[in-house]
C-alpha cells in the first residue's frame, strides 16, 4: 500500500487509475466468472488435490505395504532427503542435464528457427522434417538412441572416428550421461525451434530493413535487433525447456535405468514411490521437485528481466 | 428403464458369465491356459492375463492394481517374497481354514514351500510350484580335484577345486534380486539371518553384522579373489554361467542355479552351449547347495510361485475355488513335466518321479532342498531390505568381511527407520 502511494508510477497504481467499468462490462465479467467456475473447480480438483495430498503424505513415514505402521514424522522426511548425499548427487545430475541440454538446444533451435523462417522453397517439407523428432514418443526415441549407442549393433561407434567399435557407452557415468543428453537434445530441439520461430515472426521487418539501410552487418542485426526483440520468446522457450528438462525421466528410465549414477530427481522419486512403496519420503521428494521447478521458473524470469505484463500488452 | 438395463447388460460383458482374471508370470503360460480352461465352470470363466517378465515389474503391476482396490484382479501368481508384502498391505484374501490347515499342518506340502505363504499366523496364498537351487557341476572336474561329492561340500572346497583344475564357479552376482538370494543363502548357511523378527516391520532386527554375515562375506571375497571367478562375475546372472559348464575348451564349472538347468542341458545336447553328446551330458552332476561353514547344514535358496486371491475381487469365493483347482496335484505334475517347474507337494513329486522324466536322485535332491531350504526374509519391507543389501554388497569384488556386514547392517537399519534414501 505504502509503495503504491510513494511510487505512483507503479503498475498497481496505473491499474487503479483505469476508468470504472460500465454496468454492462461488470455483468459480462460476472457471467464470464460463472461460466468458467466449473472448469476452475475441476482444475483445482485434478491439480490442487494431488498436490495437497502429496504435501500431507510427506509428513508421514508411510509404506504402502505397512499401512498400520504409518507414523507422523513432521518435516523429518525433508530433513532425510536434504541431508542425504544420494539426493544431492541426483540433483546435481539433473541440473547438469538441464543446463547442457537447454544451452545446446537454444543454439541449434535458433538455427532451425532461422531456417524455417527464411526458407523460400519446400517450406512445408523442411519445417515438417525439423519437427519430426518432437512428434516421436520419448520412450520410443529413448529406445532408438539406446540401440544407436549399443556396442553390439549400434551405429554410433562406427560413425565416430576416435571411438573403438566395442566401446560400451552405458558402462560408465560420463558416456552414459552424454548418450542420455544426446537423446534428449534430439527429441526436444524442435520444440525449442518452434517457440523461437514464433518469436522470430514478431520481429519487425521494418526495423531490420532500417538497420540494413543504416549499414548494420548481419551479425549486428542479429545482436542489436533480432535477439533483443525476441527476449520474451527466448525466455518462454528457455523456461519451458528448462522445466521440462529438470523433470527428465523417460530417457533415463529406458537407457540406463539410473545405473552408473545417472539417476535424476524424478527417477529417485519414482523409485521411492513406485518401486519401494515409500509414500512418505516419495511425496517429500515430489514436493521438493515441485519447489525446485518453481525456483527455476522464478530464476529464469528474473534473469531475463522480462515484464510479462508488458509482454501481454497489459501495461 | 430399458436404456438403463441395456447399459447394465453392456457393462456386464457379452456372454453373461462372469470372468475371473488370473495374472500369470510368463513361465509355463501354455499350461496355465490349459488350466484356465479346465478350471472354468458354468458359473465363471477364467481368463489368463500375462504379467511382465521381470519379478520387479510383476510386483509393480500387481501392486498398482491392488493399491487402487481393483476388483478385476481375482487370482495372481506371486513370487514368494511378495506374499508378506501383499498380505500385510491387506491386498490378499486369507485362505480359508480348511485349505490353510492342509498347507501348514498336513504332510503333503514341502515345508519350505508351505512356509512361504504364511504371514502373521495366517495363510495368504497356495503354493503352486517350489523352486530351489542346487550345486551343478562336471563330475570329471570334481573327480580330478579329488572332491567327494557324495558328502556335503563347502564353498571353500568348491572354489579351491575349481581354481586348482582351471575350472570356474558360476554364481549370480549382478546387482539384482538373485544376488540377494545368494547372500541370504550364505548367511543362513552360517546359521544367521539378514533380518529377524520381521513381523515387527520397521523395527525388525538387522542381524547382518554377525559372524554369519562375516562368513558370507568371506565366501564372496574368496571367490572374487580366486582364479575360479568367471569373467562376468560382477554382472553374472542365471543365464551367463550356463555356457561355462560345457565349454569348447576347459574342464567346465561348478554352478549354483535353479532347477531349470537339467532340462536346459538335456535340450542342448549336441547344440552350441550344451553338452557335445549324451556321454558328456552324463558328466553333469548335482549335489546339495554348498555349506558356508564346514559342518553347518546348508540352506538352499527357495523360490517358486504361490497363488494369491485379490482382496477386492468381486467373486472372492469363486476365485478361491479356482485357486485350489489351478494348484491341484495334476496341475503341478503337468507344470513339472511340461515346463520343468517343480511341485510344492510330495504327492505331485511322487507322480513326477513315476513319469520317468527326471532322475530320481535329482528329484529327491530338489525335494530335500525345498524342505530344508531357507526363505528370504518375510517382511512388508522386503523390497527395501533387498535393495539396501544390494547397494552395499555390490560390487562383489569390493566385499570385505571386516567392513561390508557392518556397513550393510547400519545402512539397512537407517533405511528401515526412514533415515536414509535408497
Amino acid at each position: 500500500m505504502t509503495s503504491a502511494t510513494v511510487a505512483p508510477d507503479t503498475e498497481r497504481t496505473r491499474r487503479r487509475k483505469r476508468p470504472e467499468a460500465s454496468d454492462r462490462a461488470r455483468a459480462e465479467n460476472s457471467l464470464g466468472m460463472r461460466l468458467v467456475a466449473p472448469a476452475i473447480f475441476l482444475m483445482l480438483l485434478v491439480t490442487a488435490f494431488p498436490m495437497l495430498r502429496a504435501l500431507y503424505l510427506s509428513l508421514f513415514n508411510y509404506s504402502l505395504t505397512a499401512p498400520e505402521e504409518r507414523d507422523f514424522v513432521g518435516l523429518s522426511n525433508y530433513a532425510t532427503a536434504l541431508t542425504d548425499s544420494l539426493f544431492w548427487r541426483d540433483t546435481l545430475n539433473t541440473v547438469l542435464i538441464m543446463v547442457v541440454t537447454v544451452a545446446v538446444e537454444l543454439v541449434i533451435g535458433f538455427v532451425f528457427a532461422m531456417v524455417m523462417h527464411r526458407v523460400i522453397f519446400a517450406r512445408g517439407v523442411i519445417r515438417t522434417s525439423i519437427l519430426i523428432p518432437y512428434g516421436i514418443i520419448t520412450v520410443v526415441s529413448g529406445f532408438a538412441w539406446q540401440f544407436a549407442f549399443s556396442n553390439n549393433n549400434g551405429f554410433v561407434n562406427g560413425w565416430l572416428p576416435l571411438i573403438g567399435d566395442d566401446f560400451n557407452w552405458f558402462g560408465q557415468y560420463g558416456s552414459s550421461i552424454v548418450a542420455i543428453m544426446v537423446s534428449e537434445i534430439w527429441k526436444t530441439t524442435p520444440f525449442m525451434s518452434l517457440l523461437l520461430l514464433a518469436g522470430l515472426a514478431q520481429v519487425s521487418e521494418d526495423m531490420l530493413e532500417a538497420a540494413k539501410v543504416d549499414g548494420a552487418t548481419w551479425w549486428q542485426r542479429l545482436w542489436k535487433v533480432i535477439l533483443p526483440n525476441m527476449r520474451s520468446a527466448i525466455m518462454v522457450a528457455v523456461l519451458f525447456r528448462a522445466l521440462d528438462a529438470y523433470r527428465i525421466f523417460d530417457n533415463i528410465f529406458v537407457m540406463t535405468a539410473g545405473a552408473n549414477g545417472t539417476e535424476s530427481v524424478s527417477f529417485l522419486t519414482y523409485r521411492q514411490v513406485i518401486e519401494q512403496f515409500q509414500l512418505g519420503i516419495g511425496s517429500a521428494l515430489s514436493v521438493l521437485l515441485f519447489l525446485s521447478v518453481l525456483l527455476i521458473a522464478f530464476l529464469i524470469v528474473k534473469i531475463f528481466r522480462v515484464d510479462l505484463a508488458a509482454a501481454r500488452q497489459e501495461g | 428403464m430399458a436404456l438403463a438395463s441395456s447399459l447394465l447388460a453392456a457393462c456386464g460383458g457379452g456372454s453373461g458369465t462372469p470372468q475371473l482374471n488370473w495374472y500369470v508370470n510368463p513361465d509355463g503360460v501354455d499350461t496355465f491356459r490349459t488350466y484356465a480352461d479346465e478350471c472354468s465352470t458354468d458359473q465363471y470363466d477364467i481368463a489368463v492375463q500375462q504379467l511382465p517378465a521381470s519379478a520387479t515389474d510383476q510386483r509393480t503391476q500387481l501392486a498398482r492394481r491392488l493399491a487402487a482396490e481393483d476388483s478385476s484382479t481375482d487370482i495372481m501368481n506371486l513370487d514368494p517374497v511378495f506374499v508378506a508384502e501383499f498380505a500385510n498391505a491387506g491386498w490378499l484374501q486369507e485362505v480359508p481354514e480348511e485349505v490353510a490347515s492342509k498347507i501348514t499342518e498336513g504332510d503333503d506340502y514341502l515345508e519350505g514351500a508351505a512356509d512361504t505363504v504364511v504371514w502373521d499366523d495366517g495363510v495368504f496364498a497356495i503354493p503352486l510350484w517350489a523352486n530351489t537351487q542346487v550345486l551343478w557341476y562336471r563330475k570329471s572336474l570334481a573327480e580330478a580335484a579329488g572332491l567327494d561329492m557324495s558328502q556335503p561340500v563347502t564353498w571353500d572346497q568348491v572354489i579351491d577345486a575349481a581354481a586348482d583344475q582351471g575350472g570356474t564357479v558360476g554364481v549370480q552376482a549382478n546387482r539384482y534380486e538373485a544376488y540377494v538370494v545368494w547372500i541370504n543363502a550364505l548367511v543362513q548357511g552360517a546359521g544367521g539371518d539378514i533380518v529377524s523378527d520381521t513381523e515387527a516391520g520397521r523395527d525388525a532386527k538387522v542381524d547382518l553384522d554377525s559372524d554369519a554375515g562375516r562368513a558370507a562375506a568371506a565366501v564372496i571375497q574368496k571367490l572374487a579373489d580366486s582364479d575360479a571367478r568367471q569373467a562376468d562375475f560382477t554382472v553374472s546372472n542365471e543365464g551367463t554361467s550356463l555356457g561355462q559348464m560345457f565349454p569348447a575348451e576347459g574342464p567346465g564349472e561348478f554352478m549354483t542355479n535353479w532347477t531349470f538347468v537339467y532340462a536346459n542341458y538335456k535340450g542342448l545336447v549336441g547344440k552350441p552351449g550344451g553338452p557335445a553328446d549324451e556321454q558328456q551330458f552324463e558328466d553333469l552332476g548335482w549335489a546339495r547347495y554348498p555349506q558356508t561353514v564346514q559342518g553347518e547344514t546348508s540352506k538352499p535358496p527357495i523360490g517358486g510361485i504361490d497363488i494369491g486371491v485379490g482382496a477386492y475381487s468381486e467373486h472372492p469365493d469363486w476365485a478361491m475355488e479356482a485357486a485350489q483347482c489351478i494348484t491341484s496335484t495334476k496341475a503341478q505334475v503337468d507344470l513339472a513335466v511340461n515346463d520343468g517347474l517343480m511341485p510344492s507337494t510330495n504327492s505331485a513329486y511322487d507322480e513326477v518321479a513315476a513319469s520317468g522324466e527326471f532322475p530320481e536322485d535329482l528329484l529327491d535332491l530338489y525335494r530335500t532342498s525345498v524342505d530344508e531350504g531357507g526363505p528370504r526374509p518375510k517382511s512388508p519391507f522386503y523390497s527395501q531390505i533387498s535393495s539396501a543389501v544390494q547397494s552395499v554388497w555390490h560390487s562383489p569384488t569390493s566385499v570385505d568381511p571386516d567392513s561390508t556386514p557392518k556397513e550393510s547392517a547400519q545402512f539397512l537399519t537407517d533405511v528401515l527407520a526412514g533415515r536414509r534414501l535408497l
